[in-house]
């Protein structure tokens, strides 16, 4: 598949551009920050995207979607970046609809999916507990009970976990806390008898929250996917998180560079713009390098999702560590470049870096993925 | 069948047929590679073969016409044969400036006759060409050179200095920047003058470098006569061929930038070699194994921008400013890859010669030195992030 955009492709990065510039701009995650906003998110917008298409946009048609590929997503999400906007497209359209998906039975996706693209009801996957990404490690505990299985243990940085409808869960039913065996996934309602949700506010101003599972009652169905399949599942479902989100952050980071290549021709110091000096020039232009590159394995890493191309964990794993690394170059320099303006509130180039932190440190930092890059090639 | 499956069935079968079985094996060093020209050395005659083969199909330069030499191919039968030659792991026919930089500017800049004339022998690896550009007081500036070409009836009688000619010593043509109006701006008084080596006044001098090999030369001009029918383009126009060729000289540098040479071995099997552990498991140094997993990654992006920008120049969205930033980045990036080489490798990759080191440990100590001129040579990286900043970030002077 071509790195560059098709005439379609491109038509729709216009028309989401146009959209979310109109109606997402950075002053809208703004609003919801100091508006205290218990959504954290427009349901309003939520629900007009997905009758755009554009949640189920690398869905399947017989199942709601629009029946494109995560090329045309990861468009979606560039754009979303672009303007920081806030909405639960990582947690449902990609982490809860992969999830299914990948592992679910025909009747789950044929009941579930359908309700993710119509953007009626929010997903959220608990997978993380401790500070450090480490998927794998995982000591909430399925246990059976009766007929289904009682879950017991806490997930942190569960993005939009409190206002998810329904939760998937990690959890084992057999194996110590660090082993890749034992883990499964459960499907769990957040309002059942043992959940306790608390928001968590992070500094991106952007949904995420710690959830309590004390001895939940599920039942057999809940469980999502075959016993042993739980930790393959979560490496397919994350290595699409990684790249998806790769895509956002893309959007953000050409966004922040360009208000700051803006703000050096426009910013006059000793008489001229500072953008004359070559001190900042040559930061510019290597920046510039390091965009082009996020760019391009952001495209080919999309791509290889559409084709099922072998390898795609080493590719995810590259696209990820450096979407992080640059996102928060760029935002820094930013900062630093915009000088004392940049420190304010005020100017939007801080919230970029926010954002950048964090994104960087969800599915797994620059140094997580070189980690598991060096182990999927055997050194 | 389409006409690009017929193509490559056709190559397959006839590259299978005429590769010489050497050929097929991995360069190994520098006796490896073929350069051609009036006085070639091969280091065995399949090497001879296979350049007479493919320079009678036109497959050195594949996309060139055919009436200049060249294998009148399609961008994408070019890609064909390129991925049929990498099947059979074929080595190239023939390493060749004349190739990547001159005959493309000859091809967009010379006249009908100087085309047919300069271009066959270059296809065919007859004449080696090197380049005439950077002098004493003219390096990152190089519109500020001062080899002075003055016309004498029908000829131009060139005096000045070169330096950094790569390989003039060993070349039989130079092309050659020269200013033939001292009186206007800088930029405006340039030619671009082809003559031959075996002129009377010409004289070229090896440098060694800190490498201890000597690929570069001084080069003198003393009262050179050249006939005028060797200036390409316009009196005075030189300067535009000169930076249109410096791009296809910064794209082949970029390319070998990022180490996939058949020559280097990867740091993967490096870092075991020399750090230990066992197969399969972490290499025992987490910070070693952490740059190598790094150069890895950036590895894979920089062949996508490099495939994007095969995409994007297909469908007519080519930008020339690109060139600087493969440049830039890629020889950065073989500077990183081989100064990690060489700590990978301790004390036995610093080793200069003689008892205690293979030949591929004093090559890597060499290939490591070596590669700091990758972002000197061709421009440096500073006149590249200079470039960028100007052509593609429209940053004020």
């Amino acid at each position: 598949m071509s790195l560059i955009l098709s005439e379609e492709q491109e038509f729709l990065r216009d028309t989401v551009r146009e959209f979310v510039q109109e109606n997402a701009p950075v002053t809208a995650l703004r609003a919801l920050r100091d508006s205290q906003d218990p959504d954290g998110f427009s349901r309003e917008l939520w629900k007009e995207m997905a009758e755009l298409g554009w949640v189920g946009a690398a869905l399947p048609e017989d199942l709601g979607g629009a029946g494109l590929g995560f090329a045309e997503l990861g468009i979606v999400l560039e754009e979303c970046g672009r303007t920081l906007a806030a909405s639960p497209y990582l947690s449902t359209a990609v982490l809860g609809a992969s999830a299914l998906e990948l592992a679910g039975t025909d009747a789950q996706k044929k009941e579930l999916i359908p309700e993710i693209c119509s953007g009626e009801r929010v997903w959220a996957l608990a997978f993380q507990e401790g500070g450090q990404f480490a998927p794998f490690e995982c000591a909430t505990v399925a246990e059976s009970a009766g007929d289904g299985f009682r879950l017991s243990g806490e997930k942190l940085f569960v993005l939009d976990g409190h206002v998810a409808d329904t939760l998937i869960v990690t959890a084992r039913s057999a194996g110590g806390s660090s082993d890749r065996e034992g883990i499964r996934l459960f499907l769990v309602d957040p309002k059942a008898a043992g959940v306790e949700i608390t928001r968590t506010l992070m500094v991106d101003s952007r949904n995420a929250a710690r959830i309590r599972f004390d001895a939940v009652e599920v039942d057999r169905s809940a469980a999502l996917g075959q016993v042993g399949t739980g930790a393959a599942t979560l490496d397919a479902v994350l290595d699409r998180a990684a790249i998806c989100l790769s895509a956002e952050m893309l959007g953000s980071t050409q966004e922040v560079f360009e208000r700051t290549l803006q703000y050096l021709k426009d910013r006059q110091q000793f008489g001229k713009p500072i953008g004359s000096f070559q001190a900042l020039k040559h930061r510019a232009a290597n920046l510039f390098c390091e965009v082009e590159l996020s760019k391009s394995i952001v495209l080919d890493a999309l791509r290889a999702l559409d084709e099922g191309r072998p390898g795609l964990s080493l590719i995810a794993s590259s696209c990820k560590a450096r979407c992080s690394d640059t996102f928060v170059l760029a935002a820094n320099e930013g900062v630093q470049m915009f000088g004392g303006i940049g420190m304010t509130d005020e100017e939007e180039v801080g919230l970029f870096l926010k954002r950048a932190k964090v994104a960087a440190h969800c599915f797994g930092d620059g140094a997580y993925h070189r980690n598991r890059f060096a182990a999927l090639s055997g050194y | 069948m389409s006409d690009l499956d017929a193509f490559r069935t056709e190559t397959r079968e006839w590259l299978e047929e005429n590769a010489p079985a050497l050929i097929r094996q991995p360069i190994r060093g520098d006796e490896d590679t073929v350069w051609g020209g009036r006085n070639a050395v091969y280091d065995h005659p399949d090497q001879k073969l296979w350049l007479e083969r493919m320079g009678a199909k036109g497959w050195t330069c594949p996309t060139w016409p055919k009436e200049y030499g060249g294998g009148g191919l399609s961008a994408e039968e070019s890609r064909v044969l390129a991925e049929e030659l990498a099947r059979l792991g074929c080595r190239p026919a023939l390493f060749s400036f004349g190739i990547t930089m001159l005959g493309p500017v000859l091809i967009e800049f010379a006249s009908e006759e100087q085309k047919r004339r300069f271009l066959p022998p270059i296809a065919r690896g007859e004449i080696r060409w090197c380049q005439g550009y950077s002098e004493p007081g003219a390096g990152s500036d190089l519109a500020g050179l001062q080899t002075r070409a003055v016309l004498d009836g029908d000829e131009y009688v060139v005096n000045g200095q070169k330096v950094w000619t790569s390989y003039a010593d060993l070349s039989d043509w130079i092309f050659c920047l020269v200013r033939t109006d001292p009186d206007a701006p800088k930029h405006d008084g340039i030619s671009f003058l082809l003559f031959d080596m075996a002129s009377s006044g010409v004289e070229a001098a090896p440098i060694q470098l800190i490498s201890g090999s000597s690929p570069f030369c001084q080069t003198f001009f003393q009262d050179v006569r050249v006939p005028k029918d060797q200036l390409i383009g316009k009196v005075r126009g030189g300067w535009t061929i000169a930076k249109r060729l410096l791009q296809h000289e910064r794209s082949m540098i970029s390319q070998l930038g990022t180490g996939g040479g058949p020559r280097a071995e990867g740091l993967p099997e490096l870092g075991r070699r020399y750090l230990g552990g066992t197969e399969g498991e972490p290499l025992p140094d987490p910070l070693i194994r952490d740059r190598i997993s790094q150069f890895g990654m950036d590895r894979l992006c920089f062949g996508a921008t490099t495939r994007r920008s095969v995409d994007a120049a297909k469908a007519g969205r080519g930008a020339g400013a690109e060139t600087s930033m493969f440049k830039y980045y890629g020889t950065e990036m073989n500077k990183r890859r081989t100064e990690l080489a060489v700590e990978i490798a301790g004390a036995q990759g610093l080793g200069w010669e003689g008892e205690g080191f293979s030949d591929a440990e004093v090559g890597l100590t060499r290939g490591w030195l070596r590669s700091k001129g990758n972002s000197i040579e061709g421009g440096t990286s500073e006149i590249q992030l200079n470039v960028i900043a100007k052509r593609v970030l429209g940053l004020p002077d």
